[in-house]
């Protein structure tokens, strides 16, 4: 339970921090716009993951490949088909949703590791899916110069489209994780057997965790190919997914907003050590290492718990 | 109101309950007691779907539950502990309630309403009735054996079931903290009017607050009675009592 006083005061931080990035983009040169847009995708890719791993305590190792569905169809949508761009806007995340439904549905029915290797086994199926079928899909060249609405062409555009989106998608994510569903989904996290002794149908309730947070993989996925114009089939592939856990693990599990730290610092790491070197992720990796000895609930876990009174209140109120 | 008709389950070569029989009448006290490993737990489990029986049937309110899965069985209005504490450790005393609260309201699968103000005064209630209320905001993982093991009863008033089963709920308890519990059990029979079956291990607590009890041998029933009726029972006194060390 967060007291009345801090959630009106994170409502604010909120507020002031949405207005500062609405005027952004005039005064910081186009190259930086375009990479906080990049982060922006990148977090509702990293969040949506979190709400399966942190908030639902399933195995999701293949989180990328909804992601992967997501772009795909708006791709393909836009290209093959004269729909109107409202249509592919939404056919990309219920594609996503829908393949979370297929693959969700069996892994379900396992736990832990065994949940995990069937996960990573049928979301690579996917990805050779868009590997493989060139006449479809381009293969390994995916498809560029995707002709994404002229009202999105401008790079300032795209970044409002896709901050509004995003900015959505994370207050509708918040209302779900406070929501009865969410805070049984967190249950279903500590203690699954009790769960269902209360009446909780396990099973349908994580199926259905899999198929919001897949739906908002897909939204990403959406919104990547707004911003980059293309697909391709390493948007699916298994490194992604271990590049968004591990942005999960750098902000903090039980965290709601530690996956966009993650993602930030991620994102910043690759664009900004990138240019000097191609072995960025040894950094990434020294990073980890810290991490792991120094801040084992994550950036915002240890943030959190810094500013509550008692010792474990601060994961609580993320949890919350 | 709940009926255990000859129920068989085995792990392996291994007999853990074979042809147990129990019968709790409405608004009933009921005990379970045996030597470890007599199947008493296998048993619970038996009746609350975590595990199913080989052979035998579990009636409860005249109908077969027997096949029903857990969350099914739940929802019929039975309600469990379990002997080793079972919380949501990374959630709030409050939140462990609420989560079970939630769920017996059909609530569990909403998605956009807070839940911080659903079921609210139904949760406050329960921590009431069993004494948690000054730590509802505490962790539940944080409380101290005695309180998760109250807690888990808490828990499993959320479902405001009609049978309430505990396993062992004085398992690891101090003298003290298993009467303060028991008084609650008692309590909450008179009260609430709720009928509980619990197995329990120390026989003054058992023989002093059961109204019925049941002996298990070796996973089956060797007698079901009143108290008195149990103790001169001369099977019993040679499975059981008898033997101290059990």
């Amino acid at each position: 339970m967060v007291k009345p006083g801090s959630s009106l005061r994170s409502f604010w931080i909120c507020a002031a921090i949405l207005v500062v990035l609405l005027f952004l983009p005039p005064v910081i040169p186009r190259f930086y716009t375009y990479i906080l847009a990049s982060i922006f995708v990148t977090s509702l890719l990293a969040m949506s993951l979190n709400m399966v791993v942190g908030y639902g305590g399933m195995f999701q190792f293949h989180h990328a490949a909804f992601y992967g569905v997501g772009a795909y169809t708006f791709g393909l949508l836009l290209t093959k088909t004269h729909l109107p761009m409202l249509v592919a806007f939404i056919a990309g995340p219920i594609a996503a949703a829908l393949a979370g439904l297929l693959i969700g549905w069996f892994c379900v029915r396992l736990i832990k590791l065994y949940f995990a290797m069937l996960q990573i086994s049928l979301g690579s199926l996917l990805w050779a899916i868009a590997f493989r079928w060139y006449s479809l899909t381009g293969g390994d060249d995916g498809m560029h110069g995707i002709p994404t609405p002229s009202f999105l062409f401008s790079s300032t555009h795209a970044y409002y489209f896709i901050l509004i989106v995003f900015s959505a998608c994370l207050f509708l994510m918040y209302l779900i994780l406070k929501s009865p569903f969410g805070m049984t989904l967190q249950a279903i996290r500590d203690n699954p057997d009790r769960c269902e002794a209360v009446g909780v149908n396990v099973r349908r309730h994580q199926l259905i965790g899999i198929i919001i947070a897949t739906f908002f993989a897909g939204v990403a996925g959406v919104l990547f190919v707004v911003l980059e114009h293309s697909v391709f089939p390493d948007l699916l592939f298994w490194i992604l997914s271990l590049e968004i856990f591990i942005m999960c693990l750098l902000g903090g599990w039980f965290t709601f907003i530690g996956p966009v730290i993650g993602a930030a610092i991620m994102v910043s790491l690759r664009t900004f050590v990138g240019i000097y070197t191609q072995y960025w992720t040894l950094i990434l990796g020294v990073l980890l290492i810290f991490l792991i000895f120094f801040l084992p609930e994550g950036i915002m876990g240890f943030i959190s718990a810094k500013f509550s009174s008692k010792p474990g209140e601060g994961i609580e109120r993320a949890v919350e | 109101m709940l009926r255990v008709e000859n129920i068989y389950k085995s792990f392996g070569n291994f007999l853990a309950v074979s042809g147990a029989q129990l019968t709790v009448g409405r608004g009933e006290l009921v005990a379970v007691i045996g030597p470890n490993g007599a199947g008493k737990t296998t048993l619970f489990n038996l009746i609350t779907g975590q595990l199913k029986p080989d052979r035998g049937k579990v009636v409860f309110k005249e109908e077969d539950i027997t096949r029903l899965s857990t969350h099914l069985i739940c929802r019929k209005g039975i309600a469990r502990s379990f002997q080793i504490a079972n919380v949501f450790p990374r959630m709030t005393v409050f939140g462990n309630v609420q989560v079970s609260v939630l769920s017996q309201q059909r609530q569990s699968n909403s998605l956009f309403r807070p839940a911080s103000t659903m079921a609210v005064k139904e949760t406050e209630e329960i921590l009431e009735s069993v004494g948690l209320i000054a730590k509802a905001y505490e962790l539940a993982g944080s409380l101290s054996h005695g309180d998760q093991r109250i807690l888990e009863i808490a828990i499993a008033l959320g479902n405001e079931p009609e049978l309430l089963i505990l396993d062992e709920p004085t398992a690891g308890m101090s003298p003290e903290e298993t009467r303060i519990t028991m008084d609650l059990v008692r309590r909450l029979a008179e009260t609430k009017g709720l009928t509980i079956l619990f197995c329990e291990h120390d026989m003054d607590v058992v023989f002093n607050v059961a109204q019925s009890i049941m002996v298990m041998h070796h996973g089956r029933t060797i007698v079901q009675g009143a108290p008195d009726e149990v103790r001169r029972n001369e099977q019993v006194q040679e499975a059981y009592l008898g033997d101290e060390d059990a």
